[in-house]
């Protein structure tokens, strides 16, 4: 088990390390950076840290402090998972409003160039 | 008929093959009745047809599925001013001779909506059995729901009024909408009326519901009634009609 919490720290150290390549290539932003920097830092800690896991472990319950490290990782992810749910839902529908405004306005300004090519060749 | 203030919407995805014909066939037998085509971001000659046809086209810079066309040929009726907008289907299912029936019963009922829905006339274009078969599941459902029948849920053939208008200009749903616009009619104690009139087979191209979308479309409209029932705003249900 030992060696699992050396794996699950090295994983959140490259999750970290991709997540500020990202941030730095401008792929990921600032604020939506902040979920992932705090998971991969609690993840490293406590990986780290054998006194905070096993108090953690302590309260869940769970004999094996790699285990109680797994499903915190399982609860982080998922949350995470809702949480940019929710953000890609309202970028969707800002998306669908901004299309069809585009739209609209791009046929009304058709509309208008029309009108003034009628007036012109009257 | 008097067409002044209605405008006849027909939202298209890749129907280039169909629009043109059904587009001249809107200005033959509904003389005068503005006709625009919301041309969903399709990558053939949808758009182009259309104009050809006589119809202005509200070009989409994205393909946003059906509900999000539709709605957008709603806000540009609705910012335009029209007091009625007639819906059909770009594929040629719906015959345009039928739409001054759904207006003056629009006109006569004062109600908010009518759709046009598939009569059992012998000679009719028979629905697929499957789809039949959806077509009775939702109807079934819908019942309770809407405390009246619904005789065609799915139907994309419709009329609806300046009220409804506004509403849905505002708030559409925005992938099958057909079944959950019911739902949002009844939740906003809007009354609708069915007129029944004759389907044809589409004039081109394929159905975008393919045996696989099926099964999504039937759990997403499922799901989509439901979170409409839970958005209730605190206002009574719409009392039950007779009959």
């Amino acid at each position: 088990m030992e060696r699992l919490l050396d794996v699950l720290a090295g994983l959140s150290f490259v999750l970290l390390l991709l997540v500020l390549r990202s941030l730095r290539r401008e792929h990921i932003r600032v604020e939506h950076s902040v979920s992932w920097l705090a998971a991969c830092g609690a993840l490293l800690l406590l990986s780290r840290s054998r006194a905070a896991l096993g108090r953690v472990s302590e309260a869940l319950g769970i004999a094996e402090p790699a285990v109680s490290l797994i499903f915190l990782i399982l609860i982080v992810f998922l949350g995470v998972f809702y949480r940019f749910s929710r953000v890609v839902s309202e970028l969707k529908d800002m998306n669908i409003t901004l299309t069809q405004k585009v739209a609209i306005l791009e046929y009304r300004l058709r509309e208008r160039h029309e009108e003034e090519g009628t007036k012109a060749r009257d | 008929m008097n067409y002044d203030g209605t405008l006849l919407i027909i939202p298209a995805y890749n129907e280039g093959g169909a629009i043109g014909p059904v587009v001249r066939e809107v200005r033959e037998k509904c003389a005068g009745l503005a006709v625009l085509v919301i041309d969903d971001c399709s990558t053939d000659a949808t758009a182009t047809e259309a104009k050809l046809g006589g119809a202005r086209v509200l070009r989409l810079p994205c393909h946003l599925g059906l509900g999000g066309a539709v709605q957008a040929g709603y806000k540009l009726a609705f910012e335009q001013g029209y007091e009625r907008v007639v819906r059909i289907d770009g594929d040629g299912q719906h015959d345009p001779a039928d739409v001054p029936r759904l207006l003056e019963v629009l006109e006569k009922t004062g109600y908010e909506v009518v759709i046009g829905v598939r009569s059992k006339e012998p000679g009719g274009f028979e629905t697929h059995p499957i789809r039949k078969a959806g077509i009775h599941f939702f109807r079934l459902l819908l019942r309770p729901i809407l405390g009246r029948a619904a005789a065609d849920p799915t139907s994309g053939f419709l009329a609806v009024n300046e009220r409804a208008l506004g509403v849905f200009a505002q708030s559409f749903p925005l992938e099958y909408p057909e079944i959950e616009t019911l739902v949002v009619l009844q939740r906003r104690r809007f009354r609708f009326e069915e007129v029944p009139c004759r389907m044809r087979k589409r004039m081109a191209g394929r159905s975008s519901i393919t045996a696989l979308k099926s099964v999504y479309y039937v759990i997403h409209v499922l799901l989509g009634v439901f979170i409409n029932i839970l958005r209730f705003d605190g206002r009574p249900r719409a009392e039950k009609r007779e009959g």
